[in-house]
């Protein structure tokens, strides 16, 4: 499979999906640390893919998102952010509505 | 000119802003010293009204493409409209520790 196929693939197939530096337990980058605490935190499952192990994905990823650094969060088969967007919407209470919303949201559809 | 001047200059120019800090941040991670990889950017604009975070950013990228997919490694970037800096008491966020991942 093309790798840009790949990463259309994880993002259509994860409601919330991380894309970071090492894992939420032994992250790699101040910003991936932040990032994965900030998800791990609002209490819901999410996925997530280690860019270090994946370099294929590493190089294509930036040019398909219009994002060039990492971490990046894609929920719902959309975008977020990085780090900076990721804890400021943490911080307001808007990640977890998001991520709760969305959940709630494909509950309803496999029902 | 030093990249932290060439960033100054290139936001200065594209997006107006009335607040710019570009702060080199690169002494909080794993490069050699006096490196500019690793920057923080707080910028305030009334280009930013009525956008959303992720619009915001991508709009600073493109300004910094050159630099992004040259010497820059890392741009912390926190993107206000003139109301929004303000409300914050013109204060930013503080960026994080390195961990040491491999560039």
């Amino acid at each position: 499979m093309d790798i840009v196929d790949t990463i259309k693939e994880q993002i259509a197939s994860n409601q919330v999906i991380l894309y970071m530096k090492g894992s939420p337990n032994q992250p790699q980058c101040g910003f991936s640390a932040r990032t994965s605490q900030a998800l791990m935190g609002c209490g819901e499952r999410f996925a997530f893919v280690d860019i270090l192990s994946n370099p294929e994905i590493r190089a294509a990823l930036p040019a398909y998102a219009n994002w060039p650094t990492f971490p990046q969060l894609w929920v719902d088969g959309e975008l977020v952010g990085g780090c900076d967007i990721v804890c400021e919407m943490f911080e307001k209470g808007e990640l977890k509505t998001l991520l709760k919303e969305t959940v709630a949201q494909h509950a309803d559809q496999s029902e | 000119m030093t990249i932290q001047a060439t960033i100054i200059d290139k936001l200065s120019t594209a997006l107006a802003p009335s607040h710019l800090e570009v702060i080199n941040e690169s002494d909080m991670h794993s490069v050699p010293a006096n490196s500019e990889t690793h920057f923080k950017v707080v910028l305030v604009s009334s280009a930013f009204t009525g956008k959303r975070s992720v619009a915001r950013h991508q709009q600073v990228y493109a300004v910094l493409k050159e630099e992004l997919e040259g010497p820059v490694h890392a741009l912390a970037l926190h993107t206000y409209c003139e109301q929004e800096w303000l409300l914050r008491q013109q204060q930013s966020p503080d960026s994080p520790d390195c961990l040491g991942g491999s560039k």
